[in-house]
């Protein structure tokens, strides 16, 4: 799969690159996004936000103490350092706002780029006609259609709307929503047979019935969430918003309880000190960027095509304390391929490979075509007359080739030895050995017999994805127990565990065994996630605290999960653990920072407030800054362009490393504790030097 | 200075090594282990138990906890009123001392209750023996108080998940029979062998040197002074406190009195280790204290001990240190040490003026009051530590990239709600408290009794110590008017309570969550990295609070000292 294929799809549908993989701040985003920042200045809307909505009081207070001075009041200072302190504090609000708007927009900009592809497509509507379906087509938009509708799509039709395939088969490109340019198959019954608005029908026929209302789709639901009206705050940002106004609550208690100290010192102190005072105090760094940082998140899940039905599940993937995952797609390489032929003690090798191909002449699934392949011999070349093909059933587990009397039959071990020891003869020592052997080392053997005598072993392996092993060392180091889910036996479920580097597997497993293994962890308090795609994965998805469908999966998979991934990709998961964990380390060391500044501007701005009248406090000034006006304006000036500058690192998340707690705790308490101690110092100093050229 | 030091480190040491035996001891008993004490305290608290009809073995929830104290603290509180008030009338009162005014005998009452003994009288002239007596045995049960909560929050915090924890009775009393009662004997043997009264009988006449006859105070002494420090309570029996020769008559009462107060604030951390299994973390919550206490200590001693340049000025001799307002037989070093001793634990007695000490010493004792929270008092240090442990958690685990979790157990909106509630509550008692004084000059004005920048110091000083139910005073400071009375003692009332309630009602809340085991990705309390964060959260939370009001006490006095 390669990002610029999909890239190229999305341009041939008039969609641009920009759109897709916006850069941070490209120009339509940035346009959007400061318009809103001047509509979030609404009052109802900065509510939400009790740190900015506090600033935005103080802005206003300062308007007024702005216009008191222009009446003529003389006790305030000079009306232009007033009116820059207003102004400052108006662009911090600004800044603020902008930078959840940017981050609102680049959401929107995302999750619409998906949306757009299936936007006004012709539908070929399936009418009621009297009681019954008739098959009696009518095109209409895409959009008048509703839930529970059928339409037919044929070959070269794009699929209008999401649905579940009723009737037919058809193979679909579905590279515009997963980059994957191999075309896939979906089919009516079953697992796979789910399709998706703006993917393309390649080949064959099938019926669709829609299974959502037009603007309900996952999609809709993520511009939703991302949108302000309808985000709910997760858990996490709730209690977080609690610290931080919890913070804001204690410098409004400092500030009004300094009017009366400084009086009783009879040093009188302007509004706007009071008010620079309390808007740099106050946490306006972490309170502006929170909810940037939030969408972000969901954004980040997006872009790694996953939706998120709530902001909760990206937080709470980065609690993830176990992970279930399938064997073949994610740890394996799709399915198990010939690697070995074993003629049994006495067998002729050439008659017993020609009896491998013939008995896989007729077999199309992956295992059969991975013998011929082995045994580079092309059926072709044995002239057999009259064959008759029997195809593989659960009941004998076994399939093959009748060519005349002869009876050729691959299968299990324990299924070709029934057939062979009903008929009387004895299963070779020699190859039972072999087939043990194979077992133990993860394998799978298919015996192959003719007219019920044995004539030796194939041995089947999983290849093992390259670089699983240190993804999975890699969820280790953030403590993530990994589990593999596979219907093997539990010998080989075990070879294949240990040489993937998982910690645990269920072998034989049936999908109530995933369920129970669910709750038996979640017991024990342990938070689990899994991947799933088909309907009896339901109830394990909707179990887990983290249930990723798969978009190719059913319906019923999808509602139940909380993340769909339009790739398809098992891996995923261990992305969607580390967008969580970005997300709230970003939140953490963003607070972290915002609460370490307050140390410089204390310095900054408590010897300015008294100096005049207690000029023993010079002492205090250690930054030795200009003069009071020009150190309480650095300070609010440093305080309000802090936050545009870390709008990138809110919107990409701090990085994460999988070094362990004590180590990230130490290296995040360096950059951004240590860091937010000492930068404001040298910002604040920076910008008194500049500042004092003009006072 | 060179004796007195070695002489400080070797009690620190000495009362480190004692607490960590005591921390164990005291970690079994809260368990309900056997031990050898049984024996003698098993048949004293049966009879308690079967006189009052209380059944210690019927499991609490933290509300039932609550209500229990809160009922039990009611009763002691009118009772401690109605004795001061009518002390006049009743028995033991051989220097016919007269009732306590109904402000006083609030304040007084309250302040005992709560641990704090902001003490607006003194002892000689102020209360009958009975009195005394009455706030003795509140000195046990203000310090079985907070010690039964620390239980309780030491039962929360084990790994499972539960509702019921442990019986608040059982704990109270455990903790003043088991603990306080025969740690306080030892402690007043010590006393009287060093020469403290303990008589029942009036004043005393002796002739001095100059022939003069004078009135000396006696009294049940010994016995009060050492609940007094035991239980981190602080109220003297006299009104100098332990600057009276009768309270501390020499160096080595000096030293004791000082493990005396230490000794169980220490050895509940201790407790906290042993009784959780977790012992590193006791060591980590131990070293952020001792840090914490070294930072104000050290400083203070040198300030001590280095003498007032103003002094110098006038040519007196500061070779032993700024010794106004101290004694002579206890020295600079060890004053300047006792100063910060007494205010980061809230006992609150003093062995010197801390109103004479040097402005940025004043600073510290002050700030060790705002924080509240190095060792701390009995049994409620541990829980004011708990809340500074919840903001720390939260943030820190936040930076590693988990929703916080602390034992096991996930911090939520809940927890914040409560932990914001309590860190708020101080600094705004506080800064509230002084600010309302300084707005209302007409009722304070005329009780400082400095002008300027040390004024405010002393008024500030008094809110920080009720706040910290610490009890020590700015004395210079005339607190004993309605104005002072009252509104110092709704400040105790509130610091008291508030913040015991808050961080028992967190524990409760993570008792009942779900138990959640360690794994690679968990934040570990028990490092040395989660120690710096601690520290750090208290240090930024502390100053940012108080900044700007040191910045007019203290921070400008100094400047000033030129």
């Amino acid at each position: 799969m390669t990002r610029e294929h999909r890239n190229e799809l999305l341009r041939s549908k008039g969609i641009s690159n920009g759109e897709r993989n916006a850069s941070l701040f490209s120009g339509a985003l940035v346009a959007t996004a400061l318009k809103q920042s001047f509509i979030k200045l609404n009052p109802k809307s900065m509510f939400r936000n009790p740190v900015m909505f506090t600033v935005e009081i103080g802005t206003l207070i300062m308007l007024l103490v702005c216009i008191y001075i222009a009446t003529g009041a003389k006790d305030q200072g000079s009306f232009s350092y007033n009116l820059v302190v207003f102004l400052i504090l108006l662009l911090t609000l600004l800044f603020a706002n902008f930078a959840e708007a940017i981050a609102e927009a680049r959401g929107k900009a995302q999750a619409n780029s998906l949306r757009k592809t299936r936007e006004e497509t012709p539908a070929k509507k399936v009418e009621l006609v009297g009681e019954i379906f008739m098959n009696e087509v009518h095109i209409v938009p895409s959009s008048s259609l509703r839930k529970g509708d059928l339409f037919i799509c044929e070959a070269g039709d794009i699929i209008p709307i999401d649905g579940e395939i009723i009737e037919g088969l058809a193979s679909i490109d579905e590279s515009a929503i997963t980059g994957e340019s191999a075309p896939v198959i979906r089919e009516a019954g079953g697992d796979k047979s789910s399709v998706t608005g703006g993917t393309k029908v390649l080949s064959d026929k099938i019926k669709v019935k829609v299974t959502t209302e037009p603007g309900e789709s996952f999609l809709d639901k993520m511009i939703a969430l991302v949108e302000g009206a309808s985000r709910q705050k997760t858990p996490n940002e709730i209690a977080l918003t609690i610290l931080l106004a919890g913070f804001t609550l204690v410098f409004i208690i400092v500030c009004t309880t300094l009017k009366p100290f400084a009086d009783y010192a009879n040093t009188p102190i302007t509004i706007a000190a009071f008010i620079s005072l309390f808007v740099c105090l106050i946490p306006t760094t972490i309170g502006g960027l929170l909810s940037a940082i939030g969408i972000a998140g969901m954004d980040r899940a997006l872009r790694a095509n996953v939706i998120t039905k709530s902001g909760k599940a990206v937080e709470t993937a980065g609690d993830i304390d176990v992970l279930l995952l399938d064997k073949t797609g994610t740890i394996t390489i799709g399915n198990r391929k010939a690697t070995h032929f074993y003629p049994s003690k006495g067998i002729d090798e050439q008659h017993f490979l020609k009896c491998t191909v013939l008995s896989s002449m007729a077999d199309e699934t992956p295992e059969g075509k991975s013998i011929i392949e082995l045994a580079a011999i092309d059926p072709a070349t044995y002239q057999v007359a009259d064959p008759h093909f029997i195809k593989f059933t659960a009941e004998t587990k076994s399939s093959g080739i009748n060519i005349g009397t002869d009876r050729i039959r691959k299968g299990a071990y324990d299924a070709i030895r029934d057939m062979v020891q009903k008929a009387g003869n004895t299963f070779p020592e020699d190859t039972l050995e072999q087939i043990k052997t194979i077992s133990s080392k993860g394998g799978t053997p298919l015996v192959v017999a003719e007219n019920d005598k044995v004539l030796g072993v194939i041995e089947l392996q999983d290849i093992i994805k390259a670089g699983i092993r240190e993804r999975f060392d890699r969820l280790r180091k953030m403590g993530v127990k990994t589990v593999m889910v596979t219907g093997d036996n539990p010998l080989t479920a075990k070879f294949i565990a240990e040489k993937a580097g998982v910690d645990d597997y269920i072998a034989e497993a049936r999908p109530e065994d995933k369920m129970n293994y669910i709750r038996k962890e979640q017991e024990s308090g342990k938070l689990v996630a899994m991947m799933g795609d088909g309907t009896n994965d339901a109830p394990a998805l909707a179990q887990a605290d983290v249930g990723v469908a798969m978009n190719s999966g059913t319906q019923a998979a999808k509602e139940a999960g909380n993340m769909v991934d339009l790739d398809n990709d098992p891996t995923k998961l261990i992305e969607i653990v580390e967008i969580g964990k970005q997300l709230l380390m970003t939140r953490g060391t963003l607070t972290t920072f915002s609460i370490a500044n307050d140390v410089a501007k204390y310095f900054a701005i408590v010897p300015a407030l008294f100096i005049t009248f207690i000029p023993a406090l010079q002492g205090l000034n250690i930054m030795r800054l200009h003069s009071p006006e020009s150190a309480i304006l650095s300070a609010v000036i440093f305080n309000a362009v802090i936050i545009p500058l870390l709008i990138p690192l809110a919107l990409k998340g701090v990085a994460y490393k999988p070094v362990g707690a004590s180590a990230l705790l130490r290296r995040n308490l360096l950059i951004y504790g240590l860091g937010g101690v000492i930068i404001p110092f040298i910002g604040i100093k920076l910008i008194d030097l500049v500042v004092s050229l003009f006072l | 200075m060179s004796k007195e030091l070695p002489g400080i480190i070797l009690m620190f040491v000495l009362t480190l090594a004692l607490a960590v035996p005591l921390g164990k001891y005291i970690a079994r008993m809260y368990s309900g282990e056997r031990s050898w004490t049984d024996k003698i305290f098993n048949p004293v608290e049966r009879l308690f138990f079967r006189l009052s009809g209380i059944d210690p073995h019927k499991e609490m929830n933290w509300k039932e906890h609550m209500k229990h104290m809160l009922i039990i603290n009611l009763v002691w509180f009118l009772s401690g009123m109605l004795v001061l008030m009518t002390q006049q009338y009743l028995p033991l009162n051989p220097d016919g001392n007269p009732n306590m005014s109904a402000d006083l005998a609030f304040n007084t009452s309250i302040s005992f209750v709560v641990n704090c003994n902001l003490q607006h009288y003194s002892g000689e002239t102020g209360l009958s023996y009975l009195s005394q007596l009455f706030l003795m045995f509140l000195q046990f049960v203000s310090a079985g108080t907070g010690m039964a909560a620390a239980a309780l929050l030491f039962n929360a915090l084990k790994t499972r998940t539960t509702e019921k924890l442990g019986n608040f009775y059982d704990y109270f009393l455990k903790s003043c029979t088991r603990i306080l009662l025969p740690l306080s004997v030892i402690v007043a043997l010590v006393l009287l062998f060093n020469g403290t009264p303990m008589t029942f009988a009036g004043k005393d006449t002796i002739t001095n040197l100059q022939g003069d006859t004078v009135q000396v105070s006696t009294g049940p002494a010994a016995a009060f002074i050492a609940i007094k420090h035991i239980g981190t309570n602080g109220g003297g029996f006299f009104g100098a406190n332990a600057a009276h020769p009768f309270e501390n008559p020499n160096y080595l009462t000096n030293m004791v009195l000082m493990m005396a107060q230490m000794i169980v604030p220490f050895a509940m951390i201790f407790a906290l280790g042993y009784y959780l299994k977790r012992k590193k973390f006791a060591w980590v919550v131990f070293s952020v204290m001792t840090i914490g206490f070294l930072m104000l200590v050290i400083p203070n001693i040198l300030m001590e001990t280095r003498g007032n340049p103003l002094s110098a000025h006038m040519g007196i001799d500061m070779s032993k240190g700024a010794m106004e307002g101290k004694e002579t037989r206890f020295g600079a070093a060890a004053t300047g040490f006792w100063s910060i001793v007494t205010t980061v634990i809230s006992t609150g007695s003093v062995n010197g003026m801390h109103d004479s000490t040097m402005p940025l010493s004043g600073m510290n004792e002050l700030i060790a009051m705002m924080v509240n929270c190095f060792y701390g008092g009995c049994g409620v240090g541990i829980l004011n530590f708990f809340i500074f442990i919840i903001l720390a958690v939260f943030i820190s685990g936040l930076m590693v990239g988990r929703t916080p979790e602390f034992m096991g157990k996930k911090i939520e909106a809940r927890e914040m709600k409560i932990a914001m509630i309590v860190a708020l509550l101080h600094p705004l008692l506080i800064l509230a408290g002084t600010a309302l004084a300084m707005a209302l000059p007409q009722y304070t004005a005329s009780t400082l009794s400095n002008p300027g920048f040390h004024g405010f110091s002393q008024a500030l000083y008094e809110y920080t110590s009720s706040a910290a139910n610490n009890g020590s005073g700015f004395e210079g400071l005339g607190d004993n008017t309605p104005w002072w009375n009252i509104s110092t003692g709704i400040v105790l009332l509130l610091s008291r309570f508030l913040p015991i309630i808050g961080p028992v009602a967190i524990a409760g809340s993570l008792a009942a969550k779900k138990y959640t085991p360690e794994s690679a990705g968990t934040l570990k309390t028990d490092s040395g990295t989660f120690g710096l964060m601690l520290f750090a959260v208290i240090a930024i939370v502390a100053a940012l609070s108080f900044f700007p009001a040191l910045t007019l006490g203290p921070i400008a006095e100094f400047f000033s000292l030129k």
